[in-house]
């Protein structure tokens, strides 16, 4: 018979362990340079909303916060990485640094506010501080551009790879950016501070009852949540060297919400299914009047709650289930 | 000796509804009290003033002498007082070893660490193994798949994962069918008797059988206290169960 | 200086009670059912594009077709109640969200689709037109006639609640749906029937609101975001909740259009977001 602490940590192991399919999906990401070379723009593209998705994640689908403003800490990510680019130097790494740091203090911020309230107010708080931010930004056009975003820099490129219009220098570094993000990620989400978060999506009135600090635990995890979004968005800053209030809207709150749902939330690599799907179908699709994309994906998101609660990762992994 | 648990004056009301008032209560180390009293008494009121789930309109709470009355909840659990809940409070999609395990972690205070794998803290999962075993909860399945006796074994085992001084147990065996209740009661017999509890319970057999002493509530207030057999010759007590003509 | 006030709070007070008829019933069904339905604008633009249908292309007056527009509301909110909406009440914040966000999408392009997403405007009768002027100052006729008509309805939905049988059933299943259940009131027809009267109200808002702000397929999601500030800062399920966030609102918008026109919406979003912290049950809300 198995001794006893064998059989709990082979339980927690099975989970650490990397799954050959995992592997398999990297390795996979390399093959647009190779497969695809003209859609490399589109690439790195996909890779930074999959980091943003990867963000959510972390407080959505791991600590159960629902969020419409998290398009708030991209922007800001983009906007610091864009000012520095204008008006001090041009060197993406440590412009990338120095937007994380900001999304991060942002985050921090809030999360003393958002960590206090549940349910209508909670979702209330997080459109109402994106919406806030958005029309700051708008109105302080001296120093944002306003409605016409950031414009008149260029960000040439990141050690010594330029970025041209092939985007082979855009899609390694978002793909590099993103990876060692993920890495974070799945760090953070097999460690004690994980499961944590996992309890506190599971029943959040128990946690206090083992002792929990919660609100400490998820102002931790809004934090680093606006830190890993900040990232994604300074990348978008750098690999196209323009910003646009586009950046602190509504509509990519919700965009990232529907992406991560659409993938499964709570799964890790949710958000990056859910990126590479509707990204490529909205490139597929681009012709038609923005109206009709939107029809499509109202009758997506129907048909997912109703159906599909648990993304399409979820759908994969009942049927797996099923045919075990 | 101090005492392990004990409240002055605590009054509590809803509007016009009074659930607590004027609340005397005082636990001795090692002791294994029962509150009785009937639904709507305000136990398990009191027990979420005393873990501070509710806060009180007025009045104090010590433990092993020290003024808890404005500590959050948390940190209660942390100075040593953990309670089980009436109607399950688990955890459905985490494996009880998962659970107890965090409650373990929490309690060392390796919850914030987000840089070492799970894997790498071998202490507290065999800990957490070691409570499941001698509480014969299988560790691996998912939560919500266990049977309900089990599940409130796992109530208890994550509330002993926290290493109490005093134990607050709520109906621990609410809606368990007789037939799987006595693993349940073994397993409350085998707690140490350094524990101090203190137990809400409506079946008289079990408050006979563990209690050193009965609290009973009724209305908010505490009618009376005293060792079982006292209680059970009191006229006052089987008014309140069993109404004036019987008394 | 007085006179520009007083006109900032009378259209301000004219726009809330606007935004009182699109959030009323929005506020009741979520503190009934706690069900989030972001929908709930889409029945104001279905309400308000009968109005428009019928006064251009089948040339009905204006007064007539406000009760057809509540009706079109009340339908197609009792429709997506029974086919939809019922499945998911014991179902996540999040999922209610997301379900509800699908249908505004499918509205907004539906509608699109039918009506294009061209601006729409109607021609209100003659006596709706135009302004009274009192002592230097202007009083527009068709605000005129939205606070009447707020205040009616203000005044008829206080007496249906409080006076009928009807209305003290729905009162009991906002307050304590278990009980109300377990004293043996229908809680389910109940509640559809204070679907379809929320649904109705917006439709009927919707229509009022062509004249005043326009009429286009991004109407369901433009004002979503004030309809959810009313309701969550009036507090769920309470009428005068609703009556004072809407007011409060609609003033500020108007105060903060006319006096610091650069902050734009700043203003609105940081009154909400000020509201919701200090009471995030709401003004008026359950606690």
């Amino acid at each position: 018979m198995a001794s006893a602490s064998s059989i709990a940590s082979t339980h927690f192991h099975a989970k650490v362990r990397w799954h050959p399919l995992e592997i398999v999906f990297w390795l996979c990401t390399l093959l647009p340079f190779v497969l695809t070379p003209s859609y490399l723009s589109l690439a790195s593209q996909i890779a930074i909303t999959a980091l943003f998705a990867l963000s959510l994640d972390l407080i959505l689908g791991y600590a159960g916060i629902v969020s419409l403003g998290h398009a708030a800490f991209f922007g800001v990510g983009a906007y610091t990485a864009g000012l520095l680019a204008k008006h001090y130097w041009s060197e993406p790494l440590s412009g990338l640094v120095i937007a994380a740091v900001a999304a991060g203090v942002v985050g921090y911020a809030l999360s003393h506010i958002v960590v206090r309230f549940r349910h209508l107010a909670l979702i209330m708080l997080t459109m109402g501080f994106g919406l806030l931010l958005h029309e700051a930004a708008n109105s302080a056009s001296a120093l944002t551009g306003g409605a016409d975003g950031l414009q008149g820099f260029r960000v040439p490129a990141v050690l010594s790879f330029k970025f041209d219009m092939f985007g082979r220098s855009a899609y390694a570094y978002s793909l590099a950016v993103l990876f060692l993000c993920f890495l974070a990620a799945r760090r953070i989400i097999h460690s004690p501070f994980g499961l944590a978060l996992r309890g506190i999506r599971e029943n959040a009135l128990r946690m206090p009852a083992i002792g929990a600090p919660s609100r400490a635990h998820l102002r931790k995890a809004y934090t680093i949540a606006a830190v890993m979004a900040g990232i994604a968005g300074a990348l978008l800053t750098h690999t196209t060297s323009t910003v646009s209030l586009e950046t602190l809207s509504f509509g990519r709150s919700a965009d990232v919400l529907v992406i991560l749902i659409l993938g499964g939330a709570g799964r890790l690599y949710g958000g990056i299914i859910g990126a590479v799907i509707y990204m490529v179908a909205r490139d597929q699709f681009s012709g038609i009047n923005p109206q009709y994309w939107y029809f499509w994906i109202g009758l997506l998101l129907v048909m997912v709650v109703m159906f599909l609660p648990n993304g399409i990762l979820g759908g994969i992994s009942a049927l797996y289930k099923k045919s075990k | 000796m101090e005492l392990a648990l004990s409240t002055r004056n605590l009054n509590r009301r809803f509007g016009s509804l009074v659930v607590a008032q004027d609340i005397a209560l005082e636990l001795p180390q090692g002791v294994r009290y029962a509150l009785i009293g009937p639904n709507g008494a305000g136990k398990t009121t009191l027990m979420n003033l005393m873990t501070g789930m509710l806060a009180p309109d007025s009045g104090q709470i010590f433990l092993a002498g020290e003024d808890i009355t404005s500590l959050r909840a948390d940190t209660r659990v942390r100075k040593g007082l953990a309670r089980t809940f009436q109607i399950n409070a688990l955890f459905p999609r985490l494996s009880p070893l998962e659970a107890v395990t965090l409650a373990v972690l929490e309690r060392e205070g390796h919850a914030h660490n987000w840089w070492r794998g799970l894997p790498r803290f071998a202490g507290p999962i065999d800990e957490a193994h070691a409570i499941l075993q001698s509480l014969k909860i299988p560790p691996t399945r998912e939560t919500r798949e266990l049977p309900y006796g089990q599940q409130r074994l796992l109530e208890i085992a994550l509330a002993l994962a926290t290493r109490p001084r005093v134990l607050l147990l709520d109906e621990p065996a609410a809606g368990v069918p007789k037939d799987e209740s006595a693993v349940l009661f073994d397993a409350i017999a085998n707690l140490s008797r350094e524990l101090t509890i203190l137990f809400i319970e409506h079946d008289m057999d079990v408050v006979f059988r563990f209690a050193s002493r009965i609290i009973v509530m009724v209305g908010g207030r505490i009618l009376v206290q005293g060792p079982p057999d006292e209680i059970a010759r009191d006229e006052r007590v089987r008014e309140v169960y069993l109404g004036k003509a019987h008394a | 200086m007085l006179s520009s006030a007083v006109g900032v709070l009378f259209d301000g007070f004219a726009y809330g009670m606007l935004l009182f008829l699109l959030s009323v019933g929005l506020s009741v069904t979520l503190g009934m059912m706690n069900f989030v339905n972001l929908a709930h604008c889409s029945f104001a633009m279905v309400g308000g594009y009968a109005t428009f249908h019928l006064m251009t292309r089948l040339g009905w007056p204006f007064l007539a077709t406000l009760p057809m527009a509540f009706l079109a509301g009340a339908l197609i909110s009792i429709v997506l109640e029974r086919t939809l909406y019922r499945h998911l009440y014991r179902a996540s914040d999040l999922d209610q969200c997301l379900l509800t966000i699908g249908i505004v999408f499918i509205s907004v392009a539906a509608y699109a689709w039918f009506y294009t997403t061209e601006q729409q405007s109607i021609r209100v009768p003659d006596w709706l037109q135009g302004a009274q002027h009192v002592g230097g100052m202007t009083f527009a006729n068709y605000r005129m006639f939205l606070v009447v008509v707020g205040l009616a309805i203000t005044a008829l939905l206080i007496l249906f609640l409080e006076k009928t049988r009807f209305g003290a059933r729905i009162r009991a299943a906002v307050d304590n749906q278990r009980m109300a259940r377990g004293l043996g009131i229908d809680v389910d027809r109940a509640f559809m029937f204070t679907f379809a009267l929320g649904g109705g109200l917006a439709g009927l808002g919707g229509a009022l609101s062509i004249q005043v702000v326009g009429l286009d397929p991004t109407f369901a999601l433009a004002y979503l975001v004030y309809v959810l500030i009313v309701v969550a800062v009036g507090g769920l399920g309470s009428i005068g909740g609703s009556f004072a966030a809407a007011v409060v609102l609609g003033i500020s918008d108007m105060a903060g259009k006319y006096y610091f026109p650069w902050l734009g919406a700043f203003l609105i979003y940081l009154v909400m977001v000020a509201l919701l912290m200090w009471r995030p049950a709401g003004l008026f809300g359950k606690r």
